[in-house]
């Protein structure tokens, strides 16, 4: 018997339509391979009756010929996004037992071309860290353990738990959203691919909004040619995001496995970071050789506003952030705790509802947005983000086809370990994700190697806009290259 | 440009979060490691440059001034931490 809970996706598409097994068993079997693990904490509502149900019309429809692009495949779901009829929290005590009655577009997409949805993954509090610390539903847990060590170490974030989930087999495919490096960061963590798309390629309405204009939603899954299948769904116009854009959207999978020769590679000298771990070079050295090997060529490129994109983002991020969160009044949902008046009542509600890393971001996005400091901070700050933007459409005009760069400073690190007295230490993991969000490009982490002490490391590969195929044919060449990284079940 | 205690008061009103006098010390030395992170921001030459206002060039999409929703107040109310009838309930705002 195959292990149902292993298979990677387009395996288990294949697998479905050749009616191998039925999609409840593909179901069954990954609702009890949550059931074992709930010591990760990657799961924070699990919705089995609704994931039997689907299944089940699944079947049928696998049975009558009419199954859709993702007919009977499990997934799991980032609890940003808000799901009809389905808790959705962001993580945060301030949304305590929302139920929303709407259901966001992307997932309206999923569901529409037959995904199940197997439960709500954790995440960072309204997207915001790197390790899935910040979520009122206590940390995720790594399935990723250093070599003969049983200290528990962080999956990455803010989609921790969806990352988590993919690596330990608990689901087939998952959504997560990336304002700064929110897909990338814990794919890499985590062993697995993952993938933001050119802003406005996915829809952002029914997402809990963090920062507008940097948020996207993308898909993680076990190899490139998973994700491309789940971009294909998740993507489209929407008219109720106005930001999202009416674009014909491309069968990603065919990306997958198409030739790479004579594509030109930037390898962007900025991202050589003094201190940077020496592993992380020589895998960063390493990918650059497979890429050359397909037939591509690498070139040395310049971005020199590298630098300054995460001072920049820690100005525009918080901003939205403060600006979006508003709505978190203790009126019209979510936890309301009484005061003395109205205003009391605001302050009450806001101070316990949220936690301490999402209070100190409202609290800087309020402070660079107030009176006599907006051209200071916030203007000049969208300023070094045009900056930023000009950098990446110089290289790409002058002929290169994507960059090349390592996900991460590091590999993952313990729970604790980071940001505890100073927030910087723990912002610097997005160094090399960041400037993709703020020029709105499209980046992928693919695992790429183990680092000395057996923990996963991604390298990043960024896009021109829309190019989303690119990213998914060099993707492929690397993970063909590199191999697939399973940790070895603990839990 | 670093925060005072007052500010960092100040801060929190706008923001409309409560602080207890024992989170000021500590939220003013966190606040004031971010801004003294951004602060680097300064060095960039920003003279002619255009804010962002759009990452990826785009019209501004118009739709038809029609109503195409409504009539579901009780969705809309169905999360409320206080109602009556089809009435968010908040303490009293006027005398």
């Amino acid at each position: 018997m195959i292990d149902l809970s292993s298979l990677t996706l387009a395996q288990a598409r294949d697998a479905l339509r050749r009616r191998a097994f039925s999609a409840t068993e593909l179901t069954d079997a990954h609702l009890a391979a949550i059931e074992q693990a709930r010591a990760l904490n990657a799961i924070v509502e699990e919705t089995p009756e609704r994931a039997r149900a689907m299944a089940q019309e699944s079947d049928a429809r696998l049975a009558r010929g009419e199954g859709g692009p993702l007919e009977g495949l499990p997934l799991g779901i980032k609890d940003l996004f808000c799901t009809a009829g389905v808790r959705t929290t962001a993580c945060s005590h301030i949304l305590d037992d929302f139920v929303p009655a709407y259901e966001s577009t992307v997932t309206a997409n999923l569901w529409r071309d037959g995904a199940v949805l197997l439960g709500k993954t954790n995440n960072d509090e309204f997207a915001m860290g790197s390790s899935n610390e910040t979520s009122h539903f206590g940390p995720v847990i790594s399935p990723w353990r250093r070599r003969g060590s049983e200290q528990g170490l962080v999956p990455g974030g803010s989609s921790g738990g969806s990352a988590a989930a993919v690596a330990a087999g608990l689901c087939i495919g998952s959504t997560g959203t990336d304002t700064g490096g929110s897909i990338r960061q814990p794919a890499a963590f985590c062993g697995i691919v993952g993938l933001k798309p050119t802003y406005g390629r996915c829809s952002r309405w029914g997402i809990v909004a963090f920062a507008s204009s940097l948020d996207q939603a993308g898909p993680f899954a076990r190899t490139v040619r998973d994700c491309a299948i789940l971009l294909r769904s998740m993507a489209g116009h929407d008219a109720k995001d106005t930001t999202c854009v009416d674009l014909a959207v491309p069968d990603y999978e065919k990306a997958v496995g198409a030739s790479i020769k004579g594509m030109r590679i930037g390898i962007p000298k900025e991202y050589r970071m003094p201190g940077m771990a020496a592993e992380i070079e020589a895998l960063w050295e390493c990918g650059a050789q497979w890429l050359r090997d397909a037939g591509a060529e690498t070139v040395e490129i310049s971005l020199p506003m590298t630098k300054y994109a995460l001072p920049a983002y820690y100005i525009v991020a918080p901003a939205e952030a403060s600006s979006n969160l508003a709505r978190y009044d203790g009126v019209r949902y979510g936890l309301r705790v009484s005061g003395r008046d109205v205003i009391d009542m605001y302050e009450q509600t806001r101070a316990k509802g949220f936690g301490k890393e999402v209070r100190r971001r409202i609290m800087i996005g309020t402070y660079v947005l107030s009176a006599g400091y907006y051209d200071a901070y916030y203007l000049r700050a969208q300023k070094v983000r045009t900056l930023i933007k000009r950098d990446f459409e110089q290289c790409f005009a002058d002929g290169i086809d994507a960059i090349l760069t390592p996900t991460t400073p590091s590999a993952a690190f313990a729970i604790g370990e980071k940001g505890r007295a100073d927030p910087i230490e723990m912002y610097l993991n997005d160094v090399f994700t960041v400037t993709v969000n703020m020029a709105g490009l499209p980046g992928i982490s693919v695992p790429s190697g183990l680092d000395s002490q057996g923990l996963p490391l991604g390298l990043q590969l960024i896009g021109r806009p829309f190019d989303e195929e690119t990213l998914f044919a060099l993707g492929a060449v690397i993970e063909r290259a590199a191999g697939s990284f399973t940790p070895e079940k603990w839990w | 440009m670093a925060v005072d205690s007052d500010t960092v008061r100040r801060v929190a009103h706008l923001a409309r979060i409560a602080v207890v006098e024992d989170e000021v010390e500590s939220l003013k030395a966190e606040l004031n490691a971010i801004l003294a992170f951004v602060e680097q921001l300064g060095e960039v030459d920003v003279r002619g440059v255009e804010p962002m206002t759009s990452v990826t060039p785009m019209a501004m999409k118009m739709r038809q001034d029609e109503v195409n929703d409504g009539a579901i107040a009780d969705s809309i109310l169905q999360n409320a931490p206080a109602r009556e009838d089809h009435f968010f309930l908040v303490p009293k705002v006027v005398e």
